[in-house]
């Protein structure tokens, strides 16, 4: 049990309390732009937490960085998906008055 | 832990496609249809086939998630109803019997094949002479190379039946754009469109460039630029090429036919499709290069559909 | 890694059981695009089925992951051609009334 192992099994027991609020959150509240705002900060950040576990485990600099890369690469597309998203559920809603 | 882990699994992936196949709203099956196909593709991981996993995801999970929404989204346009309306229950249960029986079969005569990697040791052995590590690549572009190059045609041939499927007097126009009507939503999709095709060129190159070594391939690759070319597509980053335009017509072709004629060369050498000893890891790159970007082009052609008559929107 | 005998055929089994469920989807759902849905389900059973019995020690057989990478292509490639047709059916069963066109253009 070296301290490496320590902390890749914190961060994904981060990742993982993360990415279950977030899905509690996407369950249970009430309207769409809460539900996105759950599932898009919650799950990026369990996301992290897990991408860094990840690293961690590997521990090679050049692995880190293309985890690096990926993660960024899926917030930037979260961020997208859900800007959209939250646009159509507007229109959803001015449409139906 | 690891049994544990893949039987979850297993039950998730079974559970996905039974939401993706009957749940009443089509949008959400496509959306269970998805996360079925990324499921599959941890299968694939936990099957140690990093390959197939890269190929799943990205084409039957991506590729095939956009096609369907694209499709629903046209036959809503039409007015269709695609929301199931079910058979009688005794039919709906005579199905369901009969189908369970089938998989109890199936399942059966699956369970008479012994588990087996057989032919890797086959193939490792033979994977020196190829100069390439990755042994999937090997199997695709030099062990079965035919198989490759007729697949090539294949896709190739299902571009030509889409096109044919389009209205006499819309011939030789573009596809359906595929642009975001909504300004607001317009601005965003386009700015993430820039900002992915480039970096959608550069992991495409970066598959195959490691797929002759590590898990990647000219598939994978070329799934990613078809991804890039449809999100640029999308944010109205990029229009959709005249499918008589010259240029384009030669980007579809230049795969098949550049692996067709590396196959000729090596008739003249022997046998069709034989690589010389020595120049093989050149000649398979260069035709997972080639074979990479008509596969991009190609797929996300298929995804557009067939020409239309007047500029619409899906 | 030693493979427990009893987990050997867990993913082919699991692929007989989507081949059976994707069967079941294709004859119960009555639109042809929850079909084409159904049909790559039964696609996916089926990779499942060959890639997973060539399942060994701590290798999968990379004979049967190249065919199925071959296969999931030729599959979506099916599933373009698919519903392309199924957009052009719809199309000629609604377009008479919206799309006014010269006569005998369509039958050029």
């Amino acid at each position: 049990m070296t301290w490496v192992s320590v902390a890749t099994g914190l961060l994904l027991f981060a990742g993982v309390f993360f990415y279950a609020a977030g899905t509690v959150g996407l369950l249970r509240f009430p309207d769409p732009a809460a539900r996105l705002h759950a599932l898009t900060k919650a799950d990026h950040l369990g996301l992290a937490f897990i991408a860094l576990a990840a690293a961690l485990e590997w521990g090679s600099v050049a692995i880190a960085a293309k985890i690096a890369a990926v993660w960024l690469l899926a917030i930037m597309a979260a961020g997208t998906s859900a800007q959209l998203m939250a646009r159509v559920t507007r229109q959803d809603h001015s449409d139906e008055p | 832990m690891t049994a544990a882990f893949e039987l979850i699994l297993c039950l998730m992936i079974l559970g996905t496609a039974c939401v993706a196949l009957l749940v009443r709203d089509f949008l959400a099956a496509i959306a269970f249809f998805v996360v079925f196909g990324n499921l599959m593709g941890l299968a694939w991981l936990a099957l140690g086939a990093v390959n197939v996993a890269l190929a799943e995801i990205a084409i039957g999970a991506g590729v095939t998630g956009v096609l369907l929404i694209l499709t629903r989204g046209r036959l809503l346009a039409l007015g269709e109803q695609i929301d199931g309306n079910p058979l009688g229950h005794w039919l709906n249960l005579g199905a369901a019997v009969v189908c369970s029986a089938f998989a109890v079969v199936l399942g059966a005569a699956v369970l008479s094949i012994a588990p087996d990697d057989g032919l890797a040791p086959v193939i490792d052995r033979l994977m020196p002479r190829i100069g390439v590590e990755n042994p999937v690549t090997g199997v695709l572009l030099a062990f079965r190379a035919y198989d490759t190059l007729l697949e090539s045609f294949v896709l190739l041939g299902a571009l030509v039946a889409v096109w044919s499927l389009a209205p006499a007097d819309a011939w030789p126009r573009a596809p359906a754009a595929l642009r975001m009507t909504d300004p607001a939503a317009l601005n965003v999709a386009e700015s993430f469109g820039r900002l992915v095709l480039p970096i959608a060129l550069v992991v495409a190159a970066y598959l195959v460039w490691v797929g002759s070594d590590r898990p990647g391939g000219a598939f994978q690759g070329g799934t990613v630029l078809a991804g890039g070319f449809l999100l640029a597509a999308m944010g109205g980053a990029m229009g959709l090429p005249r499918s008589d335009d010259p240029a384009f017509r030669w980007t579809l072709v230049a795969g098949p036919l550049v692996f067709l004629a590396i196959g000729l060369a090596g008739m003249a050498l022997g046998r069709f499709l034989a690589y010389p000893e020595g120049m093989a890891k050149a000649l398979i790159v260069t035709i997972e290069y080639f074979l990479a970007f008509s596969i991009g082009v190609t797929l996300a052609l298929l995804v557009a559909g067939p020409p239309v008559r007047a500029e619409t929107v899906p | 890694m030693s493979l427990p005998a009893a987990l050997g055929h867990l993913f082919p089994l699991t692929g007989a059981a989507l081949v059976g469920l994707g069967l079941f989807g294709f004859i119960i759902l009555r639109h042809p695009l929850r079909q084409l849905l159904a049909v790559n389900v039964i696609a996916a059973g089926i990779f499942l089925i060959l890639g997973g019995l060539g399942r060994g020690e701590d290798v999968t057989d990379p004979y049967p992951q190249a065919l199925v990478i071959t296969g999931i292509v030729v599959s979506v490639a099916l599933t373009a051609l698919g519903a392309a047709m199924i957009t052009r059916l719809a199309e000629d069963r609604c377009a008479p009334a919206p799309t006014p066109e010269p006569p005998g253009d369509r039958d050029a």
